[in-house]
């Protein structure tokens, strides 16, 4: 047996260990032991993390089925950090009395989906990125109904499954078209004998509009705001930023690679979808009241800026989205680590419920702003850069037009998420949020986000390494 | 690196001191004194330097220059250098922090927030008029904006929340488009040969494309002139002014709304000068109308900060009138302009806030007779008013003066008309000014709580003086501005 084929799949190999110690612990241990689980799960992954970031070999494995390129790789040691930070600030809803005794699946739900968006990112024939999607969804359905007896999260998890099933459905049926026409799945091999004939333009479509429901681009987002608000707040942040990160690479991986030769039909179908996303989900965010409802439509625009750069078809272009998807990881983190930190020790999730926080809380609140300023691209940080690069990006293509819209909606987003400032800063409150500690877990990962926002936009290696490791079509 | 940097590296030191501060009040003001004083020691010692080099023959156009590439890829640098306008306006800057120091002695409450916001806006101004690159430059104008909102969020008065929110998000559509225009400078530049730069100079040397001028000047100018309050766009600035904290105003209408007026000069007006020979007459009706329509606007306002709000708005149309009338001896008198409508209205804002704090109001409906109760603010007042209705011998007649003799240096009809347009708001400041003058400092006291109030305590004074000696050193010897300044502008090609 050639083992060099796995050891291509370093990162996936890793991840497999940390997966299978916790679900063996978790099942072996005695119950007192199970109690280390939140310490053991995230030294472990911390371990996978850093050992991912060690240099590996790249190239292609099991005959094109598997790709491990530098962004491959990259984007899977972004997408770590997030889950580690995820991880870190579950602690405080995990240890509750109404999850804690299951709070080794939420590990192993977790690291299963991580598996899953793995294998999407890295794939190089449609069969493994069906199954790595799969992979992905099924127990995510599962993490979002992890509060089952609340009804928000049960429903939510049964509205995330249909969904799920139903994009993937639609997904499928794109992959048959192009099976029917091409005769191939490899990616390599339909990249030769890609046209732009009617047929492979329907099987394109039905393809990306199964990933626009992942990541949740108007008019594919109807699902988002329900079940992120239903969904527990860390299994939130997770379905906001990780899985909507994977689903954005891999589209944008697939469009370069496979559909490249339809450049100009993608081109034209996501300008409008960027347009209608921007402008929608910011227009729909400035009416919630719910801190997670508020968020899901901020990241359903945030999406279409995303995708800004992606449209742009350039080395550049995927720089610039790698590099909006890290700060967008740690923007998002950083305020779903205030809410559910909040939510934790007092179960409020209005916007209304922060009034006055930096009062009470005042490290809690700037954290949530400097969040907030970062996803509205103010600088200093890092938010600012990100948004600057991708509209570089798109402008470079010639796309004034749509990059001055975008800027236009940007304003749009600084007032909802001033909004959000306003409320903690300048609204006074007779009962604000009292006083309290974070768990450590939730004070490190908060930091680390902090710095993370203000430090990723002023040392420009990072994106510098993005630019030498990104491909164009 | 230069040591120009320091402008941006003092105030982020203020910004860490602070934090240690808790709410000690001695400590916090001496953090924010000994800042200010640092920074306006060296901007005095930058203008010293300027000059000595200046005479000593160096002519490049910009001066301690030092460049830091900071993002390969996009060719982005941390540039910074200073010509004669860059080193006034430093000088302006550093007057009006030190003296807004001053006029927040008494901060209350959450002083070390304020001062910390303060700082952040600070760094965002000068770092503004240091940048040589434009992307540095738009990065550094965002950061002197969002300090704007929470400044007046919290510690306004009025419609605090409206205010600050419709000035932020005003401004921030001014950078918008601002972003627009830097990114359609960038590719239209590098269109033809690949050589990409952020760079204003190497921009200015390149030459961008005239079809590209047409579409990108006229986005940078209003984005920029959103800052610069022009007519459409000045409608943030009496509601932002009238509820922002006096050091807030003081700044605010003082140097951020320089700003618009340097980043139009120097990025709209001298990359593209051929697209501002062509366009100029549509941006001179709008300015022309900021200059009356603001002055109009003063005579009916009943609170004293709204009529200075709207008097920055024709003040700062004259600004942007000037400068659109292309040619040196206007553009002279633009700069003269905003340094003396920065400090002229510094010491305004400075006044009636403190004139505010003792009467709790400012309609002047229900103020009279101040002159016999505190004479000093009195008098100063009356300063700043002449100043600001052209008094020869202030800094308002010199700047206001050059304008007009530069503007009427034209000799086509219409900008001879619109220059005689923009005099006769002369006329209408005279106007209310006096009222205000007669009606609050002079007659009968109109509330007898009045009566009995103090005069300005010893850092008032200071904040005032200071001011006050600065507005007359320029009416006395403007051509110390305008040397500081000529260098800088025979360089250019617009004309």
């Amino acid at each position: 047996m050639d083992l060099s084929n796995y050891l291509l799949m370093k990162q996936e190999m890793s991840l497999l260990v940390v997966f299978l110690v916790l679900i063996l612990y978790d099942l072996l241990a005695s119950e007192k032991a199970r109690k280390y689980i939140q310490p053991i799960g995230c030294l472990l992954f911390l371990a996978h993390t850093v050992f991912c970031f060690l240099p590996q070999a790249t190239g292609t494995s099991f005959s094109g089925m598997y790709v491990a390129g530098e962004a491959e790789i990259w984007i899977k040691n972004i997408l770590n950090i997030g889950v580690l930070l995820m991880l870190m600030q579950s602690n405080g809803w995990l240890s509750g009395k109404e999850v804690g005794f299951k709070r080794g699946e939420f590990y192993v739900l977790t690291l299963l989906t991580l598996f899953g968006m793995y294998l999407m990112i890295s794939s190089g024939n449609f069969i493994l990125f069906y199954i790595g999607l799969e992979t992905a969804s099924l127990p995510m359905a599962a993490m979002v109904a992890f509060e089952k007896y609340q009804n928000n999260s049960a429903e939510a998890g049964a509205k995330y499954m249909f969904t799920a099933v139903f994009s993937s459905a639609i997904l499928l049926f794109g992959l048959s078209l192009l099976y029917g026409a091409m005769g191939t799945f490899y990616f390599s091999d339909l990249a030769a004998l890609m046209q732009p004939s009617s047929l492979a333009i329907m099987a394109m479509i039905l393809f990306a509009v199964g990933l626009f429901f992942k990541i949740s681009l108007v008019p594919f987002h109807f699902w988002t705001a329900d079940v992120y608000q239903g969904a527990p707040t860390n299994v939130t942040a997770y379905l906001s930023t990780i899985s909507k990160g994977a689903a954005v690479f891999a589209l944008m991986a697939i469009l370069y690679k496979v559909f490249a030769t339809m450049a100009f039909e993608w081109h034209a179908i996501l300008w409008w979808i960027i347009l209608i996303t921007i402008t929608l989900g910011n227009l729909f965010a400035m009416r919630q009241t719910n801190l997670k409802r508020f968020l899901a439509f901020s990241s359903i625009s945030q999406a279409g800026y995303i995708i800004l750069s992606v449209m742009a078809g350039t080395a550049q272009g995927m720089a610039a989205t790698i590099y909006y998807i890290l700060v967008y990881i740690f923007s998002n983190m950083a305020a779903f680590g205030v809410i559910s930190a909040i939510e934790n020790k007092t179960g409020k999730i209005d916007m209304a419920d922060y009034n006055g926080l930096y009062k009470t809380n005042p490290k809690l609140a700037i954290i949530m702003m400097i969040a907030m300023f970062s996803l509205g691209g103010i600088p200093p940080t890092a938010g600012f850069f990100s948004k600057f690069f991708v509209f570089t990006a798109a402008a470079a293509e010639g796309e004034f037009l749509l990059v001055f819209i975008a800027l236009l909606n940007t304003i749009i987003s600084l007032y909802y998420y001033l909004l959000v400032v306003k409320a903690m800063f300048i609204t006074t409150n007779e009962h604000p949020i009292e006083k309290f500690s974070s768990d450590g877990y939730m004070k490190l990962s908060l930091i680390v986000c902090l710095i993370g926002l203000v430090l990723l936009g002023f040392t420009s290696g990072i994106y510098e390494y993005l630019t030498n490791i990104s491909f164009g079509l | 690196m230069s040591f120009l940097s320091l402008f941006v590296i003092i105030p982020l030191l203020m910004l860490v001191c602070f934090i240690p501060c808790r709410s000690n009040m001695h400590a916090i003001r001496t953090v924010a004194v000994a800042g200010a004083a640092l920074l306006l020691i060296l901007s005095f010692v930058t203008t010293y330097l300027f000059l000595a080099e200046r005479s000593a023959g160096n002519t490049a156009e910009m001066l301690f220059t030092s460049d830091i590439l900071w993002y390969p890829a996009l060719k982005i640098h941390y540039s910074v250098g200073v010509d004669g306008i860059s080193v006034a306006m430093l000088l302006l800057s550093s007057i009006i922090v030190f003296t807004g120091v001053f006029a927040s002695w008494n901060m209350n409450p959450l002083p070390k927030e304020f001062f910390m916001w303060f700082s952040l806006l600070s760094i965002g101004v000068y770092g503004f008029f240091i940048s040589v690159d434009l992307f540095t430059m738009v990065l550094f104008y965002e950061v002197a904006l969002i300090p704007m909102y929470l400044l007046i969020g919290v510690w306004g008065t009025g419609r605090k929340e409206y205010s600050a929110m419709k000035l932020t998000l005003m401004l921030m559509g001014g950078s918008a488009f601002m972003i627009l225009g830097v990114l359609g400078i960038y590719f239209s530049v590098g269109m033809d040969n690949g050589q990409y730069t952020f760079n204003m100079l190497e921009i200015a040397k390149t030459g961008i494309p005239i079809e590209a001028q047409r579409i990108f000047f006229p986005l940078t100018f209003v984005g920029f002139g959103v800052l610069g309050a022009m007519f459409p766009f000045h409608t943030w600035s009496p509601d932002g002014h009238a509820s922002a904290p006096t050091a807030v105003s003081m700044l605010h209408a003082g140097v951020l709304m320089k700003l618009g007026g340097y980043g139009c000069f120097r990025v709209a007006v001298s990359l593209m000068p051929e697209a501002a020979h062509e366009q100029s007459w549509i941006f001179l009706t709008l300015t022309g109308i900021s200059v009356i329509y603001g002055a109009f606007g003063a005579i009916r306002q009943k609170d004293l900060k709204y009529i200075n709000a709207y008097s920055s708005v024709s003040h700062c149309g004259l600004v942007l009138f000037a400068i659109l009338m292309l040619n040196e001896t206007a553009t002279t008198g633009a700069v003269m302009q905003m340094l003396s409508h920065g400090l002229m209205t510094a010491l305004f804002f400075a006044l009636i806030g403190m004139i505010y704090g003792r009467t709790h109001t400012r309609d002047i409906r229900e103020m009279g007779g101040l002159m016999r109760v505190m004479p000093f603010l009195s008098v100063s007042y009356v300063i700043a008013g002449l100043a600001s209705l052209g008094l020869p011998g202030l800094s308002g007649f010199v700047s206001e003066m050059t304008i007009f003799v530069g503007s009427f240096q034209h000799t086509d009809m219409f900008h001879r008309i619109f220059t005689i347009v923009a005099v006769s708001s002369i006329v209408i400041t005279a106007v209310y000014i006096l009222r205000v003058v007669g009606k609050i400092l002079y007659g009968g006291i109109q509330d007898e709580h009045h009566a009995h109030l103090t005069d300005a305590a010893w850092y008032e004074r200071l904040a005032v003086v200071v001011l006050i000696v600065c507005i007359a050193s320029i009416g006395l010897y403007p051509s110390f501005v305008s040397d500081l300044i000529r260098g800088s502008l025979t360089t250019l090609a617009i004309w």
